[in-house]
């Protein structure tokens, strides 16, 4: 089955957005936009993943369904990751907040060897 | 490879090109509320794409999950701190940080481009199978061949509804 947009296409998007929330995680000092480039992160690679179950196995002998499934499988326990991260990290920016009245993450540095 | 305009996609074209321009958004504005809002556009735009792969169920639990619970968790943190004012966190330029940052980005996106992405650019048959995104399909496989890791991940979540309580209040 062909529909025309080609493989490469979806994964040609989720490495953009993968660069582009490597990128913010290295030149910005807010925690939750971080925080967010580390969940466009996580999106991307779900996007891939889901790509490459749509487009079937790269070897011959490989089942499509359970290779469909397995992508599929992956994607779900990533948002299941996802969320448990998103609940303690916000966790512990708050208390940050709380108890140094700064969020700057260059101000937080009391584990500096 | 010739590329024809097809309907589908136009429309995983324009899908793209809004999914490429929010991410961009999110890191480049300065106002952190903006930047969340442009992620709430992000996940829509990759909702839709997961609808154009034909992976419905997956396409809901996306907008359910993040735009629903996480970006809502994420705006209510960024109002409750009130980090949407500048004054609260004023990020000077760091050219050093930002020319390294571009540097190490365009290097990923060029190794991962000419490495990873290229032996695929011929591919575009898909093999699977019809309905393999349906809720049936994907409760079937996740509680028979899959259901140790999905107790695996309940646990993952209890742990952290535990520590993000633990974490969040003041005296037990």
């Amino acid at each position: 089955m062909e529909t025309g947009v080609p493989l490469a296409a979806y994964l040609g998007l989720g490495l953009f957005m993968f660069v582009v929330g490597v990128v913010g995680v290295i030149i910005r000092r807010n925690p939750i936009v971080i925080f967010m480039c580390i969940e466009l992160m996580l999106n991307s690679v779900n996007l891939t993943f889901l790509a490459f179950a749509k487009y079937g196995p790269a070897t011959a002998n490989a089942d499509p369904y359970q290779h469909a499934m397995a992508g599929q499988m992956a994607v779900i326990f990533v948002m299941a990751v996802a969320a448990a991260e998103v609940a303690v990290g916000l966790g512990i920016i708050m208390m940050i907040f709380r108890s140094r009245n700064t969020i700057d993450v260059d101000e937080v540095n009391l584990l500096r060897g | 490879m010739p590329v024809q305009a097809t309907p589908d996609l136009m429309i995983f074209g324009v899908l793209a090109g809004l999914a490429a321009m929010t991410a961009v958004g999110v890191v480049a504005f300065r106002n952190a509320v903006r930047s969340a809002l442009c992620l709430v556009l992000n996940f829509f735009s990759l909702a839709f794409l997961y609808f154009t792969l034909q992976a419905e169920l997956l396409g809901m639990t996306q907008i359910i999950v993040y735009t629903g619970a996480i970006m809502v968790l994420f705006l209510f943190v960024i109002m409750l701190l009130n980090l949407g004012s500048l004054q609260v966190l004023d990020e000077r330029p760091d050219l050093i940080k930002k020319g390294l940052g571009f540097l190490f980005g365009g290097a990923l996106f060029g190794l991962t481009a000419t490495q990873v992405v290229q032996p695929f650019l011929q591919t575009s048959q898909q093999f699977a199978p019809e309905g393999f995104g349906s809720p049936q399909a994907v409760g079937r496989t996740l509680f028979t061949s899959y259901v140790w890791p999905f107790e695996i991940a309940s646990i993952l979540l209890l742990i952290g509804i535990v520590g993000s309580i633990l974490l969040a209040k003041r005296r037990i």
